[in-house]
């Protein structure tokens, strides 16, 4: 990649070079048992060039040679956008923590150990039920230089199960599930097959919930499904340029209420979402969107950030194209109510654990609806049994308005979302 | 590159062993309001082996073919860790093939410069209408060539053109912020995305409209789908079901999905098939080396057939139906449809409307899940029907139903098949795969709807 700057540089007035070499090793598991181990081996190459002050930009991935992706950047060069930010020349980064050399060192017979634990575990509460996983580990080295003189390098490990469960009763089908990651290898069933075996106890039992408007407690996975899609393209500097994000005039106005606080941070150690900077090498660091209720900030990268006439907070990333800006780790700051008081306080209601379907309603307004797949009924202050054939329509600006209470039960969600249960006055559901 | 292929699968002992190579080169340009946001070209190679042990499979991708033998050495180490039984896998007669990629207007032979200037024109007229606010554009083509090598001998190659485009146009008033989309794809013709003005016109005039439009309130309708809608609809509430890698180690769900049961009325027929020529999801051989075939998922009602990989049709003692798809040399192939549509009836549109004294008529997609029991899927634009008639429009809709009941609350399938060749299809992380899907305008009863 020094050969590839080098040959840019002499093309383009300044160039970027992003590389990144990963290896994974993943355990499938299908109908409860182990069925396939894949071990994924892959080098990717971006450049980014600026050439008569315009953006061109290449990938390329295996056998390419420099000189093609150097000519595929030119080609694409004339239509680029005017650029008017230099590539950064910052020379240290945060120390954040990201590798953990034990992840390398797990075997994967130790690995697949993990997969039949929890999944004996899950059997044995509830048999019958039929598990599908994934458990994988792997390293990555990103690596970033430019013609500013930069050069950031950073080597990270992940471990990562996922597992869900699907039980048929009666033509009825339940689904249940965990994600769980980290930097740092993940040794523990136990937690796993608790969730998975928790939710199962709370779907024992069928209930009905009638049409009207309901309170409505979203645990840390209805919060991640159904709450964040609208807040991640709302705070996106990108969305509020446009002006298309209801937030784009609302810094430092009261939006949300007063007990919600809202993060991107970066800089907890050994999360999967973890980094000392971004994709274009700028450091990252934690930035509050939401304070107290208050609208903070939004994210940007260099591009966008230049054009809205501020600086990246480092956040351009890329999700297989050229950098824009996204989160790295969302934190909704816990609250101090336990799980169980809020479902006491609540005398009839729901909860809702998974809606499929919440990002196919207009997230740009905030408007989800979804079926809920996994969700309970609250009756009397106790948890009745599991909703089927609901659908509930919210808007995410009205209900977080409004909190009755959040959680102190904050987990993460795959290791990029990590959020406690949150309880609102009031939804919209309409029942079958 | 034959030769090397073979002489590292040659002496390796599992029972089936396959090698896939990509090659791939592709432009996008992406708009969002009058910015162009990124023009880019991207090119890579790579591939993987795939090995299966006793039942057990090993999968080992790659950037560079070189020490090949030792990749395919690994996936059958890995796949001997796995497998503790004895393999099943459906024979198929070994072929020898090279299938040119199919193309009418050449979207590679297509300079950038062209591209850009359709886009800018689409873009200022959508642009350019009051109250829209901004708009988002994605083009993309990809030119790919997959060369697929198995123990058993069979040499494919294979090479295609894919297009795509999605015009978005956003409009705002008063902090509400309304869109609607286009999406159009074709395999290997630029022509399907040219002359779309009037429709990029009409995609700002409706994302306006809808700001003026009611919510509807939350419940049970009879909703009228338009072609495309239904499209999704086929696809999301049963197309996934007959994937049968759902279905094979599911012994309660083989018993739900069992060949014969009927779903819905005999005016029901559902197809799925890379055979049918033309269309995004069609190919002639699948990335396990099976030939395309057109598959009766639905006959006359009744359950008649489901998608197939090699292996899922050995397991279920049915024929491979051609259905193993990858999207790429990082994933194994797995079961996924290809060209997926309701046949056409005889009920034409006024009649289907015509008995509704208040219902609802929903067109175009924004997307949909299931969770093979139950679907959800979203309208792009929605309007009441009032004794008959099209009335007001209303804000978009997500729809939801139970996949075993809803197929047969469909009471009337109309005349006019249209096929949706824009949508890509999402599963086990390998996303989005061209497919297409379609019908012509079906009416279902008991559809239950969010709302305010």
């Amino acid at each position: 990649m020094e050969e590839l700057l080098k040959i840019a540089r002499k093309s383009a007035e300044s160039a970027e070079v992003f590389h990144m070499v990963s290896r994974r090793t993943t355990a499938q598991f299908e109908a409860n048992r182990l069925k396939q181990i894949q071990t994924r081996e892959g080098t990717a190459t971006a450049l980014r060039i600026v050439k008569n002050g315009r953006v061109g930009f290449a990938q390329a991935s295996g056998n390419i040679k420099d000189q093609d992706v150097l000519n595929m950047a030119l080609e694409t060069s004339p239509f680029g956008y005017q650029v008017n930010f230099l590539f950064p020349s910052f020379q240290s980064f945060p120390q954040v923590e990201v590798f953990d050399p034990q992840v390398e060192g797990v075997a994967i017979k130790d690995v697949v150990s993990l997969g039949e634990n929890i999944i004996r575990e899950v059997c044995a509460n509830t048999p019958g039920i039929l598990c599908e996983g994934s458990l994988s580990r792997g390293t990555a080295t990103l690596t970033i230089d430019n013609t500013s003189g930069e050069h950031a390098s950073c080597r990270r490990s992940s471990f990562s199960v996922s597992m869900d469960g699907m039980l048929i009763r009666d033509g009825d089908m339940l689904y249940v599930g965990d994600i769980r990651s980290s930097c740092r290898p993940i040794i523990d069933h136990g937690p796993i097959s608790g969730e998975i075996i928790r939710q199962l106890d709370l779907a024992r039992k069928n209930a009905t919930i009638g049409t009207g408007i309901f309170p409505v407690i979203f645990t840390p996975f209805g919060v991640a499904g159904a709450l964040l899609a609208p807040l991640i393209s709302a705070f996106n500097g990108k969305t509020v340029l446009d002006g298309a994000s209801p937030l784009k005039d609302k810094i430092g106005q009261q939006i949300f209420d007063k007990s919600f606080s809202f993060h991107d941070d970066p800089t907890l150690p050994f999360q999967p979402g973890s980094t000392p900077f971004d994709d274009e090498g700028v450091p990252a660091r934690k930035n509050t969107l939401v304070n107290a209720g208050m609208v903070e900030q939004f994210y940007y990268d260099l591009h966008t950030a230049a054009l809205a006439g501020t600086n990246s907070t480092g956040n351009g990333n890329r999700n297989g194209g050229m950098p824009s800006p996204s989160p790295h780790a969302l934190v909704i700051d816990p609250g101090h109510t336990p799980l169980d008081e809020m479902i006491k306080n609540i005398k009839e209601g729901l909860i809702i654990e998974q809606l499929m379907g919440a990002e196919q309603g207009n997230i740009l307004n905030g408007d989800f609806s979804g079926n809920v797949l996994l969700g309970y009924k609250v009756e009397n202050g106790a948890i009745a049994g599991r909703v089927k054939d609901t659908m509930v329509y919210g808007n995410v600006y009205q209900l977080l308005k409004d909190i009755t209470a959040i959680g102190n039960d904050s987990r993460w969600i795959a290791g990029y979302v990590n959020t406690p249960s949150i309880c609102c006055p009031q939804i919209s559901i309409a029942s079958k | 590159m034959k030769d090397v292929l073979f002489s590292a699968i040659a002496g390796q002992k599992a029972d089936y062993i396959e090698i896939r190579l990509d090659e791939s080169s592709s432009s996008r340009l992406t708009f969002r309001g009058d910015r162009l946001e990124e023009a880019g070209r991207s090119a890579s190679t790579g591939g993987n082996v795939r090995a299966l042990v006793r039942g057990g499979w090993g999968f080992v991708t790659f950037n560079s073919l070189d020490k090949l033998e030792d990749k395919v050495a690994l996936a059958v180490e890995q796949a001997g860790h796995v497998g503790k039984e004895d393999s099943k896998f459906s024979p198929i007669a070994p072929a020898t093939d090279v299938v040119a990629a199919e193309f009418k207007k050449n979207p590679v032979a297509i300079p950038l410069s062209a591209k850009k200037e359709i886009l800018d024109e689409y873009n200022r007229l959508m642009l350019g209408t009051p109250e829209v606010q901004t708009t988002s554009i994605g083009y993309a083509d990809t030119q790919k060539k997959v060369t697929l090598a198995t123990s058993e001998g069979a040499f494919i190659e294979q090479s295609r053109i894919d297009v795509s485009l999605r015009l978005t146009a956003i409009a705002s008033r008063d902090g509400d912020v309304q869109q609607v989309g286009l999406s159009i794809g074709s395999k290997g013709d630029f022509a399907v995305v040219e002359n779309l003005h009037d429709e990029a016109k009409d995609i700002a005039r409706r994302a306006v409209a809808l700001l003026s439009a009611p919510h509807v309130k939350g419940g049970t309708y009879t909703v009228v789908l338009d072609p495309i809608l239904a499209g999704v609809f086929v696809h999301e509430a049963f197309g996934h079901l007959s994937e049968a890698d759902h279905v094979y180690e599911n012994p309660q769900l083989r018993d739900i999905m069992v060949l014969g049961r009927r779903f819905g009325g005999k005016h029901l027929n559902i197809i799925d098939g890379a055979a049918v020529p033309g269309l995004r999801g069609s190919f002639k051989y699948d990335d396990e080396g099976t030939p395309a075939t057109k598959t009766y998922l639905i006959q006359e009602g009744i359950l008649n057939s489901r998608l197939h990989s090699r292996e899922t049709a050995a397991r279920m003692g049915e024929k491979p139906t051609g259905n193993a798809r990858a999207i790429n040399y990082q994933f194994p192939p797995i079961v996924r449809m290809t060209n997926t549509y309701i046949e056409p009836g005889r009920t034409s549109f006024e009649e289907i409307i015509g008995g509704i004294k208040e219902g609802i008529y929903a067109r175009e997609w924004y997307g949909g899940t299931t969770s093979l029991e139950m679907f959800t899927f979203s309208a792009g634009e929605a309007y009441m029907i009032r004794d008959g008639k099209i009335a007001e429009m209303i804000k978009p809709i997500v729809l939801t139903g139970n996949v075993f009941t809803t197929l047969d609350n469909i009471d009337a399938i109309g005349n006019d098949l249209d096929m949706n060749q824009g949508g890509g299809c999402g599963k086990a992380g390998q996303s989005p795969l061209p497919v297409s899907n379609g019908s012509p305008h079906i009416r279902i009863k008991n559809c239950l709807i969010g709302g305010k």
